[in-house]
């Protein structure tokens, strides 16, 4: 069976260290789509154990109110990633996201140890869904294969930090040094029908810059952004909430061509605008997003 | 007997203090009284001085001596320096059985709790106590059992004659000779002396402590040249870092500004918003931030607060300079820019903490009050409100203008997040009622809005709103589904502190506090 | 199991608790310090020693410093502090003595 969690909304990301009960007990108040609970680089070497026992219990005993449960697991050059994958598939992840993923075969990796966990502990095979973060220039090259590696692997993000220092540059404020990624990654998501997360804005004071880029990803096609703060949780949920204008036509879209394909009629005219089944997609993305930010409440 | 917020008050306390169980907040609305006065020293010989030398000068021409009543004012917050420099005075010249009655005390005043514990000081009556203090009285070291007061319920006791002060020491920023204080100018500038206007009224002997002696007449005095009996210059009355914050720091918790949020909408969308309403503010994070987030809504609308109360900050001063606030007054200053406004603005203006929350004078402003956004400790399923006992039930807190604030408002509004650490802020039962579920109207949390059943009107104007309205059970639930269900805190027998009602009827006790047993 | 060695887990940040085992002398031996004993300290104790059986631990010096954490965070800790005793960290049971 297909996973219906495959497409939903993932405007937001919120990153929380899986070893701070503080922060991990209620993020559900702050309304993200999905928590990232991380196992990986915010959690220090030496306390990795504490913080799966922490996550096993947050998962199965905190009811996190619908709000999807993403864990980042560490990287596959670690000792850490295999027992990393047997607690989240037996506490019940949503989402695995696999870390500094390069290749198809990374994916393919961490997908065999899920689904021997899932046997393990006897939950249904394809219910975890994955999701790779890219983090060097060769995994972007590869976003279009490591895409398509599996039917569980929703979408792609891009990871900052590590990513500029492997093109051998710095986080500069003003994305130059992440053009070519996001621009390859987008592409390469779409073409694949795949998902596709920005990474995170560190300058928690300088809200302005952030909105400019959430306005920006947003326009390049982005589904959302990982962020690392709730200060940054309205903002993104703002800029990627549709206009009334757009509500209203992506509306009319959506039925005319129910409608229109119904009789067999493929191409036609929305408010003088031509129309196809391309529109389609886009147009209920529209209302679902419409829909999230409780600015829309029709059936469709 | 058991009052009418369901708690069990001792008989013998009531036989003892004269006292009667809390009833209501506005059961004495009928009652007469006569105010008592002070004994008055005159000085009818123009030739005499005030000055004195010292704070020992001071107390001998006062003639200190066991059992008396020293009173003192809290305007310097947590920098004062004029508790423990007369009380350590009082303890050398070998003098017991002090009662302390404050506006308030902190953990400036930790050397007190030694005091305590030496007999020097067996009586605490404050509208407010933290630190050690607090500790010693929660520990049964106290000799009488602490009281305690709203800042209106302070006055009112004075004025009835409930507490009678024998000397006022009075800390103030400048002073004539004459004894003209104000709370400006000096070294340790707090703005206003709003809660000393009572002791220099009622005390027998008025002492005026300052740092700065200025050219007479020091006008206009907060504190007038006619209620003092001596002024006594010393080096340093306080910290002026501790006494007033540069700028208080607009909070940057999502959690905190969507609760602020929601009272700016509970505000917005009340049938009280409209020209020439009025609100009270604090520093608390909530509060200030709702200041804020008033400002468009109230330029959008047009709408002007005809005057703003309270513990004064800048972010009101500046709605006042901006012409959106018409007046305020003040009674307590938090930060250099309310002090600058108090100086500079003339419609900003001191005001007595008589005038300000007295339940039992003529009229005070806390009745003309549509708003009061107010802090929580614990609130429970019948409103009842705690701010001054911990979840350990040590006494840490203040009610200060709290119950006056509340019981006053047309619609008075609790900000407080549903848990801290593991403690449920909504509870079955609050370990010490201060403020009584009469008067409290809405509960905001960060999980969800509460009115009063009582309030019926406001359930029916809110009833079109978005905002997230449940039942106080369940934030209750929520709470109790989080982190479990609370056992009482375990407490002694011996009383060791009342809470008295605005009215001075018996609200709740205190009592010492019980190392944990585990069930077995 | 047993407890081999000392060991501890958790941190003293609120919300959280710090827990320490140690080799016991033929029973379970629990302490206590809590900022919220009053209201939970039977809880806590209920939660620790429910833990401790299921991980089947029955010889051991066990002290708790608690700042408010929650059921959650309390097992979490113990199972932590336990298995780290043993040097396990790979092929932990969840769902099995982990539960």
């Amino acid at each position: 069976m297909r996973n219906p969690n495959l497409k939903r909304l993932r405007r937001t990301m919120m990153f929380l260290n899986c070893q701070k009960p503080n922060l991990i007990k209620d993020p559900y108040i702050y309304k993200p789509d999905s928590i990232m609970l991380d196992l990986e680089d915010a959690v220090a070497e030496n306390q990795k154990d504490a913080a799966r026992y922490s996550l096993y219990h947050a998962l199965k005993e905190i009811d996190y109110h619908g709000v999807e449960r993403v864990v980042r697991i560490n990287g596959l050059a670690t000792p850490h990633w295999q027992e990393d994958v047997r607690v989240c598939v037996a506490g019940g992840a949503d989402v695995i996201r696999i870390s500094k993923t390069e290749t198809a075969e990374d994916v393919h990796r961490v997908e065999a140890a899920v689904e021997a966990a899932e046997k393990e502990f006897e939950v249904p095979v394809g219910r975890t869904l994955l999701m790779a973060a890219l983090e060097s220039a060769k995994g972007v090259m590869n976003a279009y294969e490591i895409c398509n590696s599996s039917e569980r692997l929703f979408g792609i993000a891009l990871s900052g930090g590590d990513y500029s220092k492997d093109l051998q540059t710095v986080i500069t404020g003003t994305g130059v040094e992440f053009a070519g990624a996001r621009q390859s990654m987008i592409v390469a998501a779409r073409a694949a029908g795949k998902q596709c997360f920005d990474t995170v804005f560190t300058n928690l004071d300088d809200m302005e810059g952030f909105a400019k880029e959430v306005l920006m990803i947003k326009q390049m096609g982005f589904d959302g952004k990982s962020i690392i703060n709730p200060r940054q949780i309205e903002t993104v949920h703002r800029i990627f909430t549709p206009s009334e204008k757009e509500i209203i036509f992506a509306e009319k879209v959506v039925r005319e061509i129910d409608e229109k394909r119904a009789k067999g009629i493929g191409v036609f005219t929305v408010d003088g605008k031509m129309i196809d089944i391309a529109f389609y997609d886009g147009s209920k993305r529209t209302l679902s997003l419409a829909k999230a930010a409780g600015v829309y409440e029709g059936e469709l | 007997m058991k009052n009418q917020v369901g708690r069990e008050i001792p008989d013998e306390l009531l036989k003892q203090y004269g006292k009667k169980v809390f009833s209501g907040s506005f059961v004495r609305s009928e009652d007469t009284y006569q105010k008592t006065g002070p004994c008055v020293h005159n000085y009818i010989d123009p030739t005499q001085s005030k000055m004195v030398s010292s704070i020992h000068e001071a107390l001998v021409k006062c003639k200190i001596h066991d059992g008396m009543v020293l009173s003192f004012h809290h305007h310097f917050r947590d920098g004062d320096k004029i508790v423990n420099m007369v009380m350590e005075e009082v303890a050398k010249m070998g003098v017991k059985d002090i009662t302390i009655c404050a506006s308030s005390l902190g953990s400036a005043h930790d050397p007190v709790a030694k005091l305590i514990e030496d007999g020097v000081v067996t009586g605490i009556q404050t509208s407010g106590v933290r630190g050690k203090i607090g500790e010693a009285i929660s520990h049964g070291k106290l000799k009488n059992p602490a009281i305690i007061r709203s800042h209106g319920g302070r006055v009112r006791a004075i004025e009835e004659g409930d507490v009678h002060i024998d000397i006022a020491f009075i800390g103030a920023p400048t002073s004539d000779e004459y004894g003209n204080a104000r709370g400006v100018g000096g070294k340790s500038d707090c703005g206003v002396l709003s809660y000393a206007m009572v002791d220099a009224k009622y005390a027998d002997r008025v002492v005026v402590v300052t740092d700065c002696m200025v050219p007479f007449p020091n006008y206009p005095a907060s504190i007038s040249m006619t209620d003092v009996d001596y002024v006594c210059k010393v080096d340093c009355i306080g910290d002026p870092n501790k006494i007033v914050s540069n700028a208080v720091r607009m909070t940057k918790d999502v959690r905190e500004l969507n609760m602020a949020h929601y009272c700016t909408q509970l505000i917005a969308e009340s049938p009280y918003f409209k020209d020439g309403f009025s609100f009270q503010t604090g520093a608390g994070g909530a509060s200030l931030a709702v200041n804020t987030m008033l400002r468009p809504i109230m330029e959008e609308k047009n709408i002007h607060m005809s005057f703003a109360i309270g513990g004064i900050t800048k972010p009101i001063c500046d709605l006042l300079e901006a012409g959106l606030v018409r007046n305020i007054v003040d009674a307590q200053d938090f930060d250099l820019g309310s002090i600058e406004s108090l100086k500079n603005d003339a419609n900003h203006y001191e005001i007595s903490t008589s005038a300000y929350a007295n339940p039992m004078n003529k009229g005070a402003f806390v009745n003309r009050l549509d708003f009061v956004i107010l802090g929580a400790l614990e609130v429970d399923v019948n409103f009842n409100v705690n701010v001054v006992t911990g979840s350990n039930g040590v006494l840490r807190g203040a009610p200060g203008g709290h119950p006056d604030t509340a019981a006053g408002s047309k619609c008075s509004i609790m900000v407080a997040p549903l848990i801290r650490g593991r403690i449920p802020t909504v509870c079955d039962q609050v370990v010490t009622v201060v403020t009584p579920g009469e008067d409290v109207d809405i509960v905001v949390t960060d999980y969800g809005i509460a009115i009063n059943p009582r309030r019926q009107d406001l359930i029916e104007a809110y009833k079109d709103s978005n905002l997230p309205f449940c039942t106080i059970e369940e934030l209750r639930d929520k709470a109790y589904a989080i982190v479990g269900t609370p056992e009482q805190v375990q407490f002694k027998d011996k009383v060791v502190g009342i809470l008295e009602a605005r009215d001075g009827s018996i609200l709740d006790v205190i009592r010492e506090v019980k190392p944990f047993e585990f069930k077995d | 199991m047993d407890i081999k060695k000392s060991a501890i887990a958790g941190t003293l940040e609120s919300s959280d608790a710090q827990v320490t085992v140690e080799p016991g002398n033929g029973k379970i031996d629990f302490s206590l310090d809590s900022t919220v004993i009053h209201q939970f300290g039977n809880q806590i104790r209920a939660t620790v020693l429910e833990t401790l059986k299921r991980l089947g631990v029955s010889n051991v010096k066990i002290t708790v410093v608690d700042r408010g954490a929650l059921d959650c965070t309390l097992k979490a800790r113990v199972e932590c502090a336990v298995f780290r005793a043993n040097d396990q960290t790979e092929n932990l049971p969840w769902g099995g003595a982990i539960k």
